[in-house]
């Protein structure tokens, strides 16, 4: 119980550290670039809405900075993310809502996928050292690792979108399909979701593969392997319930924190496949200089990215009864 | 002498090290290979490969094979620039809290972890943003400023394990100061941490750049790999069929990197005997299975 309370209390104050910079970021910059993007919206957004958008990023105010940076806090802490400028004129938390929905299909889904296989391959390889799969993956993997996340969704785009025209990879759906629970609009959002999950599956498997083969390898030389293999244990328990469980620990962990990567990644993957999603969003705010919708968008992804650590670190406290003791 | 030594004898060391070698040549001398100018819009636009143009023209009349030999020099300097202060940062942060320990430990640590988990790339293109068309050192900076913070938890508990050493307490009881002991006493028994360090932070500084460069917040008119990718993404290059364009510079990008991931992954080997390919620790480990099958 001590260890989650601590560990919230480090969720808050990592939130807190995020909407700090989201604040003082802008107006560090060299000429306060919300200023320039606030004259250029100046005749097209009235009263309420440009005083919040004031309030956020500090332009024209005559509140001393702690002042404005009470101010700020108190409208992140109601949700109150100002008018998106490019959507205007709708809240930004209602722009984003919309996004939410497509990122976490697409990302969430093939992010668990990505995991749960490159675990698996991680244990089949360090079970069999040497074997078939154990000298060909970690190598491929490795490269695999420094090719950049976008680059494979353009290639992507040309082998079997271009050349093969197998499947669709621009958008979320047809534009002419109508949105709805019917067949044909399912099949479709799953057509279009196939590419760019390919192409996140395959850039994030390699993570997991070799930090689990790792791992693997150093709790396979633990004397409580040895001890399951003198009593005799079946292989497949030896190597499911005492190596793969313990090695998998720290991976939970790993998984949480590069959840950060992985959302990163996904931005560009959404990018290049003109994704609807949360990436995508957060692009087309920055190109239209659209800064209240950029910050919630940061804010939502950072919090998604703190909340999957906190359940992580929930997870390995109900797994790993040594870290509830050890702080 | 050790070092190089242990680079031959692992074939993926062997690999990466040749690979960065060839692009540390062309980035000190691009002129030797490439003789056309790589910004010079002269050329008819988005030409196939042939001997005048290796790998084309882009769509703005420019030589693609030039572009890709100039752009070797951008990009390594952020590798090596970025790559470095990350370290450096890292190093300097790390140790200094578990030299410390304490107060200033759990400060620094804390620090470090909420770094550390704050999205990275998101935040990256915050800054960006509001930077505008960032250049070189300042995508460095950012870069730097960013991607500290793993190294500086792994070189911290590398340096808890050192604490308690004899000639630790030896340079205590000489009364030398804290940044003597860091940097003479500690810092060089962690060299081949520090460069397995380097590697990584060299190869996300590398896509991490060519991926904010990619998405346009890097200077639109400089010559690098993720500046090429940008431009053939916005001049639809891949969908009118000009592949070249953006096949070449992302193979480049994933060419360099995989130097660096392959340089990390036989350092992780050499550092960790445990993890070396098994061939001689076989005979030790069959008898042992051989009993759990029977």
């Amino acid at each position: 119980m001590r260890f989650v309370l601590r560990r919230a209390g480090f969720f808050l104050l990592t939130l807190w550290a995020a909407v700090t910079l989201n604040f003082f970021l802008p107006r560090m910059m060299p000429g306060n670039p919300a200023v320039a993007m606030m004259a250029k919206f100046r005749g097209r957004i009235s009263g309420q809405e440009l005083t919040t958008l004031e309030t956020i990023f500090g332009v024209n105010s005559h509140q001393s900075l702690p002042a404005q940076y009470v101010h700020y806090l108190g409208d992140m802490a109601t949700g109150n993310f100002g008018t998106s400028l490019f959507f205007f004129p709708s809240p930004v938390s209602q722009v984003v809502r919309t996004a939410i929905f497509w990122t976490l299909g697409l990302v969430g889904i093939t992010t668990i996928l990505a995991f749960a296989l490159g675990t698996g391959v991680g244990i089949v390889a360090a079970w069999r050292r040497g074997g078939l799969t154990d000298s060909i993956a970690p190598p491929l993997l490795v490269i695999a690792s420094a090719i950049p996340y976008f680059w494979v969704g353009m290639m992507f785009i040309l082998i079997f979108g271009v050349k093969l025209q197998w499947l669709p990879w621009s958008g979320g759906a047809d534009i002419t399909a109508t949105p709805g629970w019917s067949m044909d609009y399912v099949v479709n959002v799953l057509e279009h979701a196939i590419l760019p999950a390919l192409a996140l599956l395959i850039t994030t498997i390699g993570t997991w593969t070799l930090t689990m083969r790792n791992n693997m390898v150093t709790t396979l030389a633990e004397d409580y392997v040895r001890m399951a293999r003198a009593k005799g244990l079946p292989s497949s328990r030896i190597m499911l319930d005492y190596a793969a469980r313990n090695a998998v620990l720290p991976n939970l962990t790993g998984f949480a924190m590069s959840l950060g990567f992985i959302v990163g990644g996904a931005i560009l993957i959404e990018y290049v496949f003109n994704y609807p999603g949360v990436g995508y969003m957060l692009l087309q705010a920055v190109e239209n200089e659209d800064f209240p919708l950029m910050q919630a968008l940061f804010l939502l992804i950072t919090v998604a990215v703190l909340v999957a650590i906190l359940l992580a670190d929930i997870a390995t406290a109900i797994f790993d009864p040594r870290t509830r003791s050890a702080q | 002498m050790r070092f190089l030594r242990a680079i031959g004898s692992n074939g993926k060391a062997t690999t990466g090290a040749i690979l960065l070698a060839v692009f540390v040549f062309l980035a000190l001398f691009p002129g030797l290979f490439a003789h056309d100018d790589p910004t010079a819009e002269i050329y008819p636009k988005n030409l196939g490969p042939s001997a005048q143009h290796l790998f084309g023209t882009t769509g703005l009349g420019q030589d693609v094979f030039a572009q890709a030999v100039y752009g070797t020099r951008e990009v390594l300097v952020i590798a090596f620039g970025a790559g470095l202060a990350a370290t450096l940062i890292a190093a300097v942060i790390g140790v200094t809290a578990a030299y410390l320990g304490g107060f200033w430990d759990s400060v620094l640590n804390l620090f470090t972890d909420v770094v550390l988990v704050i999205p990275l790339f998101p935040l990256l293109i915050v800054i960006s943003a509001y930077v505008q068309n960032s250049g070189t050192v300042v995508l460095i900076a950012v870069l730097t400023f960013t991607g500290w913070s793993y190294t500086a938890r792994q070189l911290r508990s590398q340096a808890l394990s050192l604490r308690n050493r004899d000639f630790l307490a030896a340079a205590k009881v000489r009364g030398e100061r804290a940044w003597y002991v860091i940097t003479v006493e500690i810092l060089p028994t962690m060299i081949s941490l520090l460069v397995a360090a380097f590697l990584t932070n060299a190869l996300y500084a590398v896509l991490f750049a060519s991926s904010l460069q990619f998405i346009g917040l890097g200077d639109p008119n400089a010559t690098s790999w993720g500046t090429m990718l940008y431009w053939a993404q916005n001049n639809e290059a891949l969908q009118a069929g000009y592949y070249l364009q953006a096949v070449v510079p992302g193979g480049c990008i994933a060419l360099l990197g995989a130097a660096f991931a392959l340089l990390n992954y036989a350092f992780d080997e050499i550092g960790n005997p445990a993890l070396r390919p098994v061939r001689r620790r076989r005979a030790r480990i069959r008898p042992l299975e051989r009993l759990s099958r029977a």
